[in-house]
């Protein structure tokens, strides 16, 4: 095996599946490259994205607030808010458990920006929205059921 | 061609509220036209606020958040008339980027 192969393998190696996608051909590496870069999104499953945040483990708290309407009779654009009061904050992530891609956003907190977020999302059907809150390294969640009425993804 | 950002931020005490609406049509890939083909996934990926140097907002986006997203989110170390700088890359790698200066406390 020369040094040139063994580098590509080394590269290609840290990216898993989507390596051997890209060695295959079937996806460029740059593509490969992208979505790596962007775990939890390509997943499918409300598990499996919080399985690629590191979340697994994550636990409720009473420090982490959610607020998203009971009812959204405008679910392209559901308005959540996400605020926590858990120190050492540095990441919010928003789901929507029945969404084709349930991670709809993750948002980074820098040393000085407040743990708190607003933003609107599409609802495909009633489900939970899903707070997940990494803080000092650990993960915390919160959820709220919401009834959509009429879908806002099709 | 995508339109300007509007960006609108107060300080009081210190700390800027930040209010952001971004043009984009954050296509989800779900959607059919009125032929019945399926109109191709288009929207932001990534989403940066800078205060001069400094990082104060970064946004990683799937196609679930809503189109022209809005968002809103407040820093601390800010003064009336620093400026911001908000850019965005979607999923085509299409980006754009706009500026906004903090204004006073609102009465």
């Amino acid at each position: 095996m020369d040094q040139k192969r063994r580098q590509l393998l080394h590269a290609v190696g840290g990216l898993g599946v989507l390596g051997l996608l890209a060695t295959a051909g079937l996806i460029s590496p740059a593509q490969a490259q992208a979505a790596a870069a962007r775990p939890g999104f390509d997943a499918r499953e409300l598990n499996a994205a919080l399985a690629a945040l590191g979340a697994q483990e994550a636990s409720a708290s009473a420090e982490l607030s959610l607020a998203a309407p009971d009812i959204a009779e405008v679910a392209n654009a559901v308005s959540v808010e996400v605020k926590s009061r858990l120190p050492g904050t540095d990441r919010i992530a928003i789901l929507v458990e029945k969404n084709p891609f349930p991670l709809a956003a993750v948002f980074s907190i820098p040393e000085g920006t407040q743990p708190e977020v607003i933003t609107r999302l599409k609802m495909a059907q009633s489900a939970d929205v899903v707070a997940l809150v990494r803080a000092n390294g650990r993960f915390h969640i919160a959820r709220k059921a919401v009834i959509v009425t009429i879908s806002g993804c099709g | 061609m995508t339109n300007p950002m509007r960006i609108r931020a107060d300080v009081r005490d210190g700390v800027a509220d930040v209010r952001m609406q971004v043009p984009h049509p954050m296509e989800s890939g779900q959607r059919k036209d009125d032929k019945g083909a399926i109109i191709p996934a288009h929207f932001i990926t990534r989403l940066e606020v800078h205060h001069g140097e400094r990082l104060v907002f970064g946004a990683d986006f799937g196609p679930s958040v809503s189109a022209n997203p809005f968002l809103r989110f407040r820093f601390k170390g800010a003064a009336a008339g620093d400026r911001l700088v908000a850019r965005w890359v979607d999923s085509r790698g299409d980006s754009r980027s706009d500026e906004a200066v903090i204004a006073g406390a609102p009465a």
